[in-house]
């Protein structure tokens, strides 16, 4: 009778279990249409092979920027974009974190657009960077640092418990994407290839001080001191894009930061000539990230000195690598070939439900 | 802390595990320090005042029952000597002197209760009336916060000490026993105004774990946990849509939003209760009842013997049996029989005594002129009530209706409505913007918006109010079924495939069509306010 009992709890709590999580899976925003940038982080663990030469960490300016596809192509230089929305400094470093007990890449690249944020800024963003990353103490240690006072470290745990309310809003989406999900980007790089040149930016208003916060310099110092414990390079950049502003007050503390630290910052702003950048054409809105011919512009010439500098081998001719790569690469030219189709057919992206 | 909060929840079973872990003689004191902590939370300078009125009441009550024991003793052993005169005179002096702590108390008690919660408004009503003589500036708000739940620990202690003093129970002893049964957290918030001797029964005793107890009173918790998350809260947004906006939302706007409130307020009110009392439950304490299916009431009478039902007793049995046999009142009486015949004679005490009851109420739902005139509104219902009693009387004479399903329905309808209908004074800013909003249903020709897709912009979608009518339909079963006994107990006689899938789609429908989390903003339980 006891056993009975206990055999039909166990499986009451099992069905229960079984169905929250069918639900979670379901409530969960999928991030395939509209805001994509939300299935950025998780795209990561489905890759089969891990030991990339160059990782890139930080928000849409390296996601949006730096293309591997071409990194592959001109130096056969493996490289991933560990990058979200608004990815802050501290969310990249604990990714860094994540991404070393998979693997120890040769250079790591940290985008310091980021510096300008010193505590968590909005929960949406935090959701799309952390609710993509697998159960881990770095998750949580990442969420932890990223939680606005409003938020509860049960509502990441349990992601149930923050996207009920979906119940009302649900989509095709979320049935077609139950249990998987659609392969996106490419190596993390999310892929635009439509054209809207740069225009008059807003003026950068002025600031009351200049000096990036200690919280984010902290990690900053972490994030030396982790690549440099696992020998790691570290290059600081900052991408091509005007607009958030690049204040001259920042590019000089990140150049003393590297001076001091003995690292490469390169504040491609000033490069933009050399890279044949042109945000007549290479931006899809305004300057703001750069479509993907400005990507693989940019590509070109970092990879050069990525290259150059780290003497990264060439893995062309390693045939693994090569049949990985091929695929890549194919996904990379269908899409793009995909995106031109539609930009002809209906003057704006709609597959990817972007509207210029 | 909410109820409905994550912190609250962790509390609670930080709380059931350990209370069922510890000797069982301790488990009085645990309930003690988890009642202290949870209130400490709410604001640690707001225990002053909790503990000013547990002490003041506690020794109040023990010189209460050393005087009862004196006078026991006395006259236990001056029996014989003496007469019955000078019984009644021994009697009269030691109540007297009785009186004398209660009163004191009593004062300090409802002191601070009238002090923290009053003071504004009667600073309001003073300037009020000094402007009108032409004064210019004005006393100065204090703006006291409110200690949390500061009208139901002040009530539940001036009734046990009433009863200590009419010698209905002797007084605790124990000053931390008696600190509990003030402070104990599940009724903290929002009642019932439970009695001593029917809490204490439960409330000091060993309880060993029993399984089927704390099964009940999780379910019980789980229901409230789905009126307040999945019906209260949810009605919530469309309600201050309309109340918010008087100006926009006016004619049948008001009659939408009078009764989705009515639905709100019973989802919260009952559902706090309900977890209460589930609480309660599971830690093995027996707490009152306080809603007996108020919206199936056939009368305003009989509304209020369901809703709330503690808080009607408390005023009935502390404010209006006592005023109607008071001397002033029986002087009235006289005087108003005397002077204007026996029918206005007969009426003056009663009428009197009664608005007096719902006056007082109605300020103790809150300090302003809406609760005091919806406590007015719900006196002068019940006493047109009685006065038209003989029309009832030849109405079911006349026409043999009285019991059929047509007229009982209309009985329950009309005591919604009416009900509904003075709870407006709860919903806008003042007494006067309730009677104008009161008016334009019936003054304000707008009748297509309840068919124009106008009620899908008052922040609930169309999915919302299905999920929402489909709950009430719920609430509505459940209700009815429970006339015929507990359903908790129709559940368990029922196969377990049945039993656990109705758990199983509780918890569920709790969890997914809640409204809490990030997006929600943190909804304190209506009745905390008061």
């Amino acid at each position: 009778m006891v056993r009975k009992k206990l055999i039909i709890g166990a499986v009451a709590i099992v069905l229960l279990l079984g169905s929250l999580y069918v639900l979670q899976r379901l409530l969960m925003p999928k991030y395939v249409s509209g805001i994509v940038e939300g299935s950025l982080i998780g795209e990561y663990y489905k890759e089969d092979r891990k030991d990339f030469d160059v990782v890139f960490l930080g928000d849409c300016e390296v996601y949006e920027n730096f293309s591997p596809v071409k990194l592959w192509e001109k130096y056969g230089i493996t490289s991933y974009i560990r990058g979200s929305a608004q990815q802050l400094i501290w969310q990249s470093y604990y990714l860094l974190e994540e991404t070393l007990k998979y693997e120890k890449p040769k250079v790591v690249v940290f985008n310091v657009l980021a510096m300008q944020y010193n505590e968590p800024q909005k929960e949406e963003y935090n959701r799309m960077t952390l609710d993509g990353m697998e159960l881990s103490a770095i998750k949580l240690k990442s969420i932890q640092a990223s939680m606005m006072k409003s938020e509860h470290l049960v509502d990441y745990l349990a992601p149930l418990l923050r996207f009920h309310s979906r119940w009302d809003q649900l989509s095709e989406d979320d049935f077609t994407n139950l249990f998987g999900k659609e392969k996106l980007f490419h190596n993390g790089y999310y892929m635009r290839v439509d054209v809207k040149p740069a225009g008059r930016v807003p003026r950068a208003p002025r600031l009351p001080d200049y000096r990036f916060g200690s919280n984010a310099y902290s990690y900053l110092d972490r994030l030396t001191e982790l690549c440099k414990e696992n020998g790691i390079k570290l290059v600081l950049v900052k991408a091509p894009t005007i607009y958030p502003h690049w204040y001259d007050e920042w590019d000089t503390q990140m150049e003393q930061y590297a001076a001091a630290h003995d690292l490469t910052y390169i504040n491609f702003l000033k490069h933009m000539d050399d890279a044949g950048i042109d945000l007549q054409t290479d931006t899809y809105d305004a300057g703001l990230h750069l479509n993907v011919y400005g990507a693989e512009k940019l590509a070109t010439y970092f990879g050069a000195f990525l290259a150059d500098t780290y003497r990264l081998q060439d893995h062309r001719t390693d045939e693994t690598w090569s049949g990985i790569w091929q695929k890549k690469i194919d996904f990379y030219d269908r899409m793009k070939q995909d995106q031109l189709d539609e930009l002809a057919k209906y003057g704006y992206l709609k597959r990817y439900k972007v509207e210029t | 802390m909410l109820f409905t909060s994550y912190g609250f929840i962790l509390f609670l079973v930080a709380l059931f595990v350990v209370y069922y872990i510890i000797p069982r003689k301790y488990q009085w004191a645990l309930l003690l320090g988890a009642s202290y902590l949870f209130y400490a939370l709410s604001g640690l300078q707001f225990l002053a005042y909790i503990v000013a009125t547990t002490v003041c009441v506690y020794y109040a009550g023990r010189r209460i029952g050393d005087l009862v024991q004196t006078e026991s003793a006395y006259l236990r052993e001056n029996k014989q000597e003496l007469a019955k005169p000078q019984i009644n005179e021994y009697k009269s002096k030691m109540k007297a002197r009785k009186r004398i702590p209660m009163l004191l108390a009593l004062f300090v008690a409802l002191g601070i209760l009238a002090f923290v919660k009053y003071i504004d408004f009667a600073i309001a009503n003073i300037n009020l009336i000094a402007r009108a003589f032409g004064s210019e500036g004005g006393i100065s708000f204090w703006t006291i916060a409110v200690p949390l739940g500061i009208s139901f620990y002040t009530f539940k202690s001036a009734a046990y000490l009433i009863d200590v003093y009419r010698g209905k129970f002797p007084p605790e002893r124990n000053l931390f026993k008696f600190a509990l049964f003030v402070s104990f957290f599940p009724e903290v918030i929002q009642g019932p105004i439970s009695r001593f001797d029917q809490l204490g029964k439960t409330l000091y005793g060993y309880h060993p774990f029993d399984g089927r107890n704390v099964k009940f009173g999780l379910q019980r918790i789980a229901w409230g946990f789905f009126k307040k998350l999945v019906i209260a809260d949810q009605l919530m947004v469309a309600v201050r849509t309309i109340i918010d906006d008087p100006d926009h939302y006016n004619g049948s706007f008001v009659l939408v939003g009078m009764l989705l409130y009515a639905f709100q307020l019973l989802a919260d009110f009952s559902g706090g209760i309900d977890i209460t009392i589930g609480i309660a439950q599971v830690l093995g304490v027996t707490v009152q009842e306080n809603f007996r299916r108020p919206y199936f009431a056939k009368s305003i009478t009989d509304y209020w013997r369901r809703w709330h039902i503690s808080m009607g007793a408390w005023f009935r049995d502390y404010v209006f049996f006592p005023m109607s046999v008071s001397k002033p009142m029986l002087a009235l009486s006289k005087f108003s029989r005397r002077r204007f015949g026996n029918a206005i004679g007969k009426r003056a005490p009663v009428y009197l005594a009664t608005l007096t009851t719902w006056f007082a109420t109605g300020i103790w739902h809150g300090s302003s002129w809406n609760f005091i005139a919806w406590g007015l509104a719900n006196g002068v219902i019940i006493l047109i009530s009685q006065e038209l009693e003989p029309f009832y009387d030849w109405f079911h004479g006349k026409f043999n209706v009285k019991h059929t399903f047509g007229f009982r329905s209309f009985q329950v309808v009309r005591t919604l409505l009416l009900m509904s209908s003075i709870r407006l004074f709860d919903c806008y800013m003042d007494v006067p913007l309730t009677f104008k909003m009161f008016g334009s249903m019936f003054t304000t020709f707008n009748y297509q918006v309840l068919f124009d897709g106008s009620l899908l912009h008052l922040g609930i979608s169309f999915s919302h109010y299905v999920l929402i009518l489909s709950s009430l339909t719920v609430v509505g079963i459940v209700s009815l079924l429970q006339r015929s006994g507990s359903v908790r107990e129709k559940i368990e006689a029922q196969p377990i495939g049945i039993r656990y899938s109705l758990y199983g789609m509780l918890i569920l429908s709790i969890l997914v069509f809640g409204a809490y989390g990030v997006g929600y903003d943190a909804k304190q339980f209506i009745y905390n306010q008061f």
